[in-house]
């Protein structure tokens, strides 16, 4: 088979990524460029500069920054710990990080609340041994620690997949060759795994960066992320045009995530699976 | 001591991930109808599941919306691989990048732009605009997974296939579907999960009177979620949970029998 | 490594056939349910409610009694309600918006007329509760109230010990961290201008900003804006403060007696959620049926038991058997012993703009 019949296998997929794709996002950006006239303005896309919404975008940054980060240094070494079991163990293995999304989502961020507040499960617990309480459920941190919860699997199974695809030899001839652990890692193990935490972050970072669910139970909806922003003008104040426009300027980091990602994940290498 | 502190250190991350379900079971055997207070152990909840029709009908939804979406998916995004990966790099890393987006894209977007989509092509709300989001966002995860199998595929052994006279059909079947099958299988588990646990597009999406889980419960969370839907999930957790560990169980067994020389 | 991949094999195939299995299980519960419906030949009425706000037991019930099959859905907010509606994506028949989003479909023309004619039993809603309808449905022609309230304080006994009779208590510093707030605009904004004095549905912008203001000055003593989950958290002694609907204050005491509820002396909101009939609607006629039927008295008792939310429905009150909740001042506040009360008005697009605006500033500090 040529390969020009071979590409035409791509159509079905590809009219379907036109039209589902490719045509609501013009959508989004006919709406986020026009105004409630239908008049062309840069307005909409602009007002991410206001106090308010920059604000947000900020705010936004830092915490999932923060989680991303977080996510990287729980997961890099757990995976590692766990690349080091059987490798016939590998789909359980992957298994038991996607097993917890079998609960939804929200009810899972809703039971943080219970385990987190003031009477909650761990301050219960907490005060039994008379220790000092935690107090973090509607702070920031509590928003952190529900990104992690929620996307550090994004980050393991990455790093998880990328790890196990080192050849053993590769090390071994290292070794053999003189090079100690920490040599092993940083010029070995680190840039091979490498497509994997572009991944892994990207994972993170963009639902992190998102979210509104996460904020809203986690944070007392006191805290107002750039993902709120959105969905309260398409929820609440239904300004579609206002809610398309910020979108767009959401979209400049996927954009630049997408380029990052090229640059270093060229093979598609650093897949979840 | 090594190993110790490597156990010590996935214990407490397993802790961190399965602490809030565990919360979960736990509530679901609550007597009292919120969650803020403990009333006594019941089992009335499991009970009252099998007699609510609403949730046993998201239920049904759900898996049914999941498991169409996820086949569906699966089949669209492996024959695209096939496509994607005889392209040239340029346009490769275009139709990466695109179908990139729903992946990348914040869920309110995606949401959003889809049911924009449907209403200005005059859809009719329900089943089949959820149906098609859902394929839509699902795709993404299947290529991706199939993509690396594909990409390492080496193309000799299905042209000496077809050299010794198979068909292209048979060829595919015998020679490159088996090595891709893992690939597809991770992507069709993935999409299927990411369905499941679908709420924003369906949100948008959804018609009058379909409900999946999802949204389900999302209008109970601002009212307080009954406590049916805890005994749900946690019945649909143990029963994957422990078919998890059987089938973990048995190969392992197997393996120590036979494979001592791997 | 041949292995792996039949052990990755095994696993899916079983997972797959979980699915499976659920699936054959789950349907022949759903088909024997559904089947003995969908062959009534009576038709069908597409219902849009609040999350929560029917007694399931009262759905079943219609059906058996007229063979109209009732497909039911749900809304969180007014706001979220109201594009679905407008974009005419989905279509509903009965839907039971609250007051200044009746208004605000009345001005937009979405809803239809009712017919009072096919709706006998639309004489046991309290004429009063009509009268307080005219201020959003002048002439009584679109709406037929169902659940009505306040808006008022609810309070943990155990932790605030001085008489709540004014919204300045959430203003107080020696309950921070230990109020709740409403998380809407409205509401929100309600609170603040409530205690400044002004009206509910002010748009002078002085009055605006003042109440902005005081917003952002109280929210480093609010432990957190929710909706609904006020109910769940002053159960749980989570706060001492919250601002909540009279209708959860039935079911709250039950589940904790150290709460009560307030209504402050300068003056609230008081709400009526009301049925109405979607202009396009497609089942106009079993629409009016259903709407009939919410109104019969036993109809109306068992919602009222079951949502704990006032019901207009004078006849269901009579039958409360439970003489405290039947002469209950929470359940069924005497609204003129109030002075200063208001109900919502559709402020227009630029007002509703306005308000988002604030609020924004608000929350976003």
């Amino acid at each position: 088979m040529n390969k020009t019949k071979k590409k035409m296998l791509g159509i079905p997929y590809f009219a379907w990524s036109a039209i589902f794709i490719v045509v609501p996002l013009c959508m989004v950006f006919y709406y986020g460029l026009t105004d409630a006239g239908g008049a062309f303005t840069l307005e909409n896309i602009l007002s991410i500069a206001s106090p308010e919404h920059s604000k947000a975008l900020w705010l936004a940054l830092l915490l999932s920054l923060a989680a991303t980060v977080i996510c990287l240094l729980l997961a890099y070494p757990l995976a590692m710990i766990l690349n080091g079991k059987k490798k016939n163990q590998h789909s359980f293995i992957v298994l038991i990080f996607i097993l917890p999304m079998w609960m939804n989502f929200l009810l899972r961020t809703l039971a943080w609340q219970t385990l987190l507040e003031k009477t909650g499960v761990i301050n219960s617990i907490l005060s039994f041994w008379g220790l000092p309480s935690l107090n973090i459920i509607n702070t920031p941190y509590a928003i952190i620690l529900g990104m992690v919860y929620n996307f550090l699997p994004f980050m393991v199974l990455p790093i998880y997949n990328a790890l196990s695809k080192i050849d053993p030899d590769v090390i071994h001839a290292a070794r053999d060759l003189g090079a100690d652990s920490v040599q092993v890692f940083l010029r070995i193990t680190l840039p091979l795994t490498l497509p994997g935490i572009i991944s892994g972050i990207t994972m993170v970072f963009i639902p992190a960066l998102t979210t509104f669910v996460i904020s809203n139970l986690l944070g007392g909806s006191k805290i107002l992320l750039i993902g709120n922003v959105v969905e309260q003008e398409f929820t609440q104040a239904a300004n579609w045009h206002l809610g398309s426009g910020l979108s767009i300027v959401l979209m400049l980091f996927i954009l630049v995530n997408m380029v990052i990602s090229a640059v270093f994940d060229r093979e598609g290498e650093g897949s979840v699976l | 001591m090594k190993n110790a502190a490597k156990r010590i250190y996935v214990f407490l991350i397993f802790v961190f991930l399965y602490a809030p379900i565990a919360t979960l079971i736990v509530l679901s055997f609550n007597a009292s109808r919120t969650r803020a207070k403990w009333g006594g152990f019941t089992l009335k909840w499991y009970e009252a599941l099998f007699h609510n029709r609403d949730i046993l009908q998201a239920l049904f939804n759900t898996l049914l919306i999941a498991l169409i979406a996820s086949v569906t998916a699966t089949v669209i995004g492996t024959i695209a691989c096939i496509a994607i990966v005889n392209m040239k790099r340029r346009s490769r890393t275009f139709v990466m990048g695109i179908t990139n987006i729903p992946m990348l894209n914040a869920d309110i977007v995606t949401g959003i732009s889809l049911m924009l989509l449907f209403i200005s092509f005059g859809f009719r709300f329900g089943m089949g605009t959820i149906l098609l989001s859902h394929i839509t966002f699902c795709i993404p995860y299947v290529i991706l997974s199939v993509m690396p199998r594909m990409s390492h595929l080496n193309q000799s052994v299905y042209e000496a296939a077809l050299d010794l006279g198979a068909g292209p059909l048979y060829g595919f079947f015998r020679v490159v579907f088996p090595e891709l099958l893992p690939g597809i299988l991770s992507g069709l588990l993935m999409a299927f999960t990411m369905s499941l646990d679908d709420f924003i597009i369906t949100h948008f999406t959804k018609g009058a009177g379909v409900d999946t889980l999802s949204t389900k419960i999302y209008t109970e969370v601002k009212k307080g979620i009954k406590p049916e839907m805890y005994a749900l999930s946690a019945l649909i957790f143990i029963t994957v949970l422990v078919l998890l560990l059987l089938v973990n169980r048995a190969p392992d067994d197997n393996n120590n029998r036979k494979g001592s020389k791997l | 490594m041949k292995k792996t991949t039949h052990f990755h094999h095994t696993l899916h195939t079983v997972i797959l056939f979980w699915i499976v299995c659920t699936l054959c299980l789950v349907s022949p519960l759903l088909l024997t349910g559904c089947g003995s419906q969908g062959s009534k030949e009576g038709g069908e009425v597409i219902v849009y409610n609040w999350g929560e706000y029917i007694d399931p037991e009262t759905i079943d019930r219609f059906e058996e009694e007229t063979g109209i099959k009732v497909i039911y859905d749900e809304f969180e907010t007014n706001e979220i309600m109201y594009p679905k509606l407008e974009a005419g994506a989905a279509a509903y028949d009965v839907i039971c918006p609250s007051d200044y989003m009746i208004q605000k479909m009345i001005e937009n023309d979405l809803l239809a007329e009712i017919n009072f004619d096919n709706i006998p039993n639309s004489k046991n809603i309290g004429q009063q509760y009509f009268e307080q309808s005219r201020q959003f449905d002048p002439e009584n022609k679109y709406s037929v109230p169902y659940c009505f309230g306040t808006v008022g304080i609810l309070y943990n006994k155990t932790m605030v010990d001085e008489t709540v009779d004014s919204w300045s208590i959430l203003w107080d510093e020696k309950y921070a961290d230990n109020i709740l707030m409403q998380d809407s605009v409205r509401d929100a904004f309600m609170v603040a201008l409530k205690l400044n004095g002004f009206s509910m549905n002010t748009l002078d912008e002085n009055e605006l900003a003042a109440a902005r203001d005081a917003l952002i000055a109280q929210k480093p003593l609010v432990q957190a804006y929710v909706i609904d989950q006020v109910r769940d958290k002053m159960i749980g002694g989570e706060a001492a403060l919250g601002v909540i609907y009279s209708g959860e204050a039935i079911y709250t005491q039950r589940e904790n007696p150290d709460l009560e509820y307030a209504v402050p002396r300068e003056g609230t909101n008081v709400w009526i959620d009301s049925w109405v009939i979607a202009k396009n609607a497609p089942n106009k006629e079993n629409a009016e049926r259903f709407i009939d039927f919410m109104c019969r008295e036993d109809i109306a008792l068992m919602n009222f038991e079951y949502i704990t939310y006032s019901t207009p429905n004078v006849a269901a009150r009579e039958l409360i058997e439970d003489e405290e909740i039947r002469n209950s001042k929470i359940a069924f506040p005497d609204l003129d012993q109030y002075e200063n009360l208001e109900t919502f008005q559709y402020l227009g697009t630029d007002g509703d703009a306005l308000y988002n605006a604030l609020w924004k500033e608000v929350k976003s500090e």
